[in-house]
């Protein structure tokens, strides 16, 4: 994944020049980047907040071995700039500036320019941990981005081009590179004093506990026998963060609707929607549903040897996510206003998503024995990511979309809608019969899914 | 109760555990000992049907565990922490534990009322998660968490290690009330011979995966238990 990432950034990086020659033919390169760079900058706080966090657990030993405070905090926050986050943007700042140099801009404002970037994502770097001591930080920087984004969208006030001239400027006068790097050392110092002050067991060593949220879940009691479960679930998607980025994900991409339909050429092209339809109303299904039963690793044994049926387990996890999928139906029927057709279709891919992909899914994850902490950070967390994670894009999307082309191709588009709706109720129709065939894989799976989710990895 | 026959399990071919017959009458306060790697938590897992038998069978209560799940609802353990749910706080615990063993909230809040003295105030209402408690003070959730829902067979993998001595002394009373009334069978495993010979009536030596003594707890039994283990220590050394 890493490598992925690496890859992309560094094909963006190298020909980004040319893209944005084509896509703004009449603006400079270098202007154009630089009026979006500050969006860049905020969605890598935003994607650090997540993903990044200062390694000081790693230096309890040190704490205990004759060496200062201070040298260890200057150790820690070093470490830190060599961290993968602050490499990968280099990936497509580098390409870039060669690009720009092979292009004939000046040497010395584009080394500059390289510099002051570097500057800033040291500044990220640093920001970021913070950042991260207080969420009310972070979701001040969210709500500035999300808002900055509409304005900008909407042609209210064009927030990046204040940014873009200030960028602008910094680059015509390499001199002032100085002053990203002069901030990433301010804010070095910000954090180092803070850490040398701070570097106690007790103190920002300790793994901050979480304040607890109680919450009353008696409403899910309606839900029979498959309740205690299902608070249990809902628990463990509030409390964790991973589990809880998934909804987020889930309802983020609604809005990839939006793309889909404002597109014309798209809109006529019944097999665009359908799979947007799938993959809207089925988001949270293959998110949070890849990890089935891997989330409930560290207690699994504890599961398997109380007095949990089976079969009861599964159909908690099953209801939980036919409840996600109504939900995210229901969130995409404001498309309606696209069309007619776009709601049919959003609701044949809802019907097909629980009646033939939750008991897809449920096959599939029966494969899973790879521990997935719940304490570790969320994002780009690939803990737990096996063979089933990657086969499960392909009879998830696939196949829906395979069954509605040819039927498409040889009847009508209307008919394979019809025939993906008649899929998704057989399935729920046959519901039990393939539960009961999931549950027997369940336990045949069992021993090494026990030992799998014990190992640490 | 629990009676194990030609039980045997094997890693790729290296026996870890090794045991012809095995009876544990209902009622029974059962003591397993022996060094790491004797095999003391490798049947516990077995009992609980968490890996499977190389080969022969326990049956629990006429239930063969690795056949059926119906000795689920009269079995409870406390192996681990994988035996607690980290983001829950104590009680959501203790309420969960009682929803899946068919006891209400009333039901759960009688039964840990009695363990008040035990908690010591450590447990309850502390607003924390149990990940966020301390090892003891999880062991402790997790030890009582195993007594919700009358489970007629309990089973202990170390209870004594990371508790306070109060607290030991504690538990040693709480598991002698259970056997009490000879209908809830006991098994724990231990490496502190002196508590094991305090609550056992019977206590078995694992060694290699292999039964080599089984006794009536009586006033030489600590004694005989101490020469065996120090018997053991000078012959490897």
């Amino acid at each position: 994944m890493a490598l992925y990432m690496i890859g992309s950034l560094l094909v963006t990086g190298i020909f980004m020049f040319k893209a944005i020659q084509n896509f703004f033919p009449d603006t400079d390169p270098i202007i154009v980047v630089n009026n979006y760079l500050i969006y860049w900058i905020l969605f890598e706080l935003l994607f650090r907040y997540f993903m990044q966090k200062l390694p000081v657990l790693n230096i309890k030993p040190l704490l205990a071995l004759p060496i200062s405070r201070s040298n260890i905090a200057n150790f820690v926050l070093f470490k830190s700039t060599l961290s993968f986050f602050n490499v990968l943007p280099l990936f497509w700042i580098i390409p870039f500036s060669i690009n720009l140099i092979i292009e004939g801009y000046p040497v010395l404002n584009v080394l500059a320019w390289v510099l002051a970037l570097i500057g800033l994502i040291l500044s990220v770097n640093f920001l970021n941990f913070l950042i991260n001591k207080k969420n009310a930080v972070f979701y001040t920087v969210l709500l500035v981005l999300v808002g900055a984004i509409a304005l900008e969208y909407f042609d209210v006030f064009k927030f990046s081009h204040i940014f873009g001239e200030l960028f602008n400027y910094l680059y015509d006068r390499p001199i002032l590179a100085a002053i990203p790097l002069l901030l990433a050392g301010i804010l070095y110092r910000i954090n180092y004093k803070y850490l040398k002050n701070n570097l106690f067991l007790d103190a920002s060593l300790k793994t901050k506990t979480q304040e607890i949220s109680t919450q009353d879940l008696s409403w899910t009691r309606r839900f029979g026998e498959i309740a205690p479960f299902l608070q249990l679930d809902l628990k463990l998607i509030w409390r964790n963060k991973r589990p809880k980025m998934t909804v987020y994900l889930s309802l983020a991409l609604i809005l990839y609707g939006l793309y889909f339909y404002t597109n014309a050429k798209m809109l006529e092209m019944p097999i665009i929607l359908l799979f947007a339809g799938i993959f809207m109303t089925g988001m949270f299904l293959s998110n949070f549903g890849q990890f089935i039963p891997a989330w409930d690793s560290s207690y699994y044994s504890m599961m398997m040897a109380q007095n949990i049926p089976m079969r009861k387990y599964l159909e908690s996890k099953a209801g939980l996510i036919t409840f996600s999928v109504v939900i995210l139906f229901l969130l995409t029927i404001p498309y309606v206003y696209f069309g007619w057709n776009v709601l049919a279709i959003n609701a044949a891919a809802a019907l097909y998503n629980i009646g033939v992909n939750i008991p897809l899914l449920l096959w599939i994850t029966s494969f899973n024995k790879k521990r997935v902490d719940l304490e570790k950070s969320p994002m780009m967390n690939y803990q737990g990511m096996g063979a089933a994670q990657w086969i499960f894009v392909l009879p998830f999307l696939g196949l829906p979309a395979l069954i509605f082309g040819l039927t498409a191709l040889i009847s009508s588009s209307v008919i394979g809608v019809a025939l993906l709706a008649l899929l998704g109720i057989l399935g729920i129709l046959f519901r039990n019969t393939l539960f009961n065939k999931i549950t027997e894989l369940y336990k045949r799976k069992k021993y090494a899914m026990v030992a799998g989710f014990n190992e640490k990895q | 109760m629990i009676t194990s026959d030609n039980l045997t399990k094997a890693y790729k071919g290296n026996t870890v555990l090794s045991i012809a017959h095995l009876e544990i009458p209902k009622g029974q306060s059962f003591g397993l000992v022996g060094n790491n790697g004797a095999g003391k938590t490798t049947y516990f897992s077995l009992l609980l049907d968490l890996i499977k038998p190389t080969s022969g069978h326990i049956n629990n209560n006429d239930i063969q565990v690795h056949e059926s799940e119906d000795w689920k609802p009269f079995t409870s353990a406390f192996i681990d922490e994988s035996f607690l749910i980290g983001y829950l706080t104590p009680e959501e615990y203790f309420y969960f534990i009682g929803d899946l063993r068919g006891q209400n909230k009333a039901d759960v809040d009688g039964l840990i009322s009695k363990f008040e003295d035990f908690f010591h105030d450590e447990i309850l209402g502390q607003k924390k998660y149990l990940r966020d408690l301390s090892k003891g003070n999880q062991k402790k959730a997790g030890i009582v968490a195993t007594m919700i829902g009358n489970p007629e067979v309990i089973i202990l993998d170390e209870p004594f290690a990371n508790l306070d001595p109060t607290t030991q002394i504690r538990l040693k009373q709480i598991i002698k009330q259970l056997t009490e009334n000879r209908d809830v069978t006991v098994l724990i495993s231990s490496h502190d011979l002196m508590h094991v010979t305090d609550v056992c009536e019977r206590i078995v030596v694992l060694e290699k995966g292999e039964i080599v003594k089984d006794l009536k707890t009586s006033e030489a039994t600590l004694k005989e238990l101490e020469a065996h283990f120090s018997s053991t220590a000078t012959s490897t050394i």
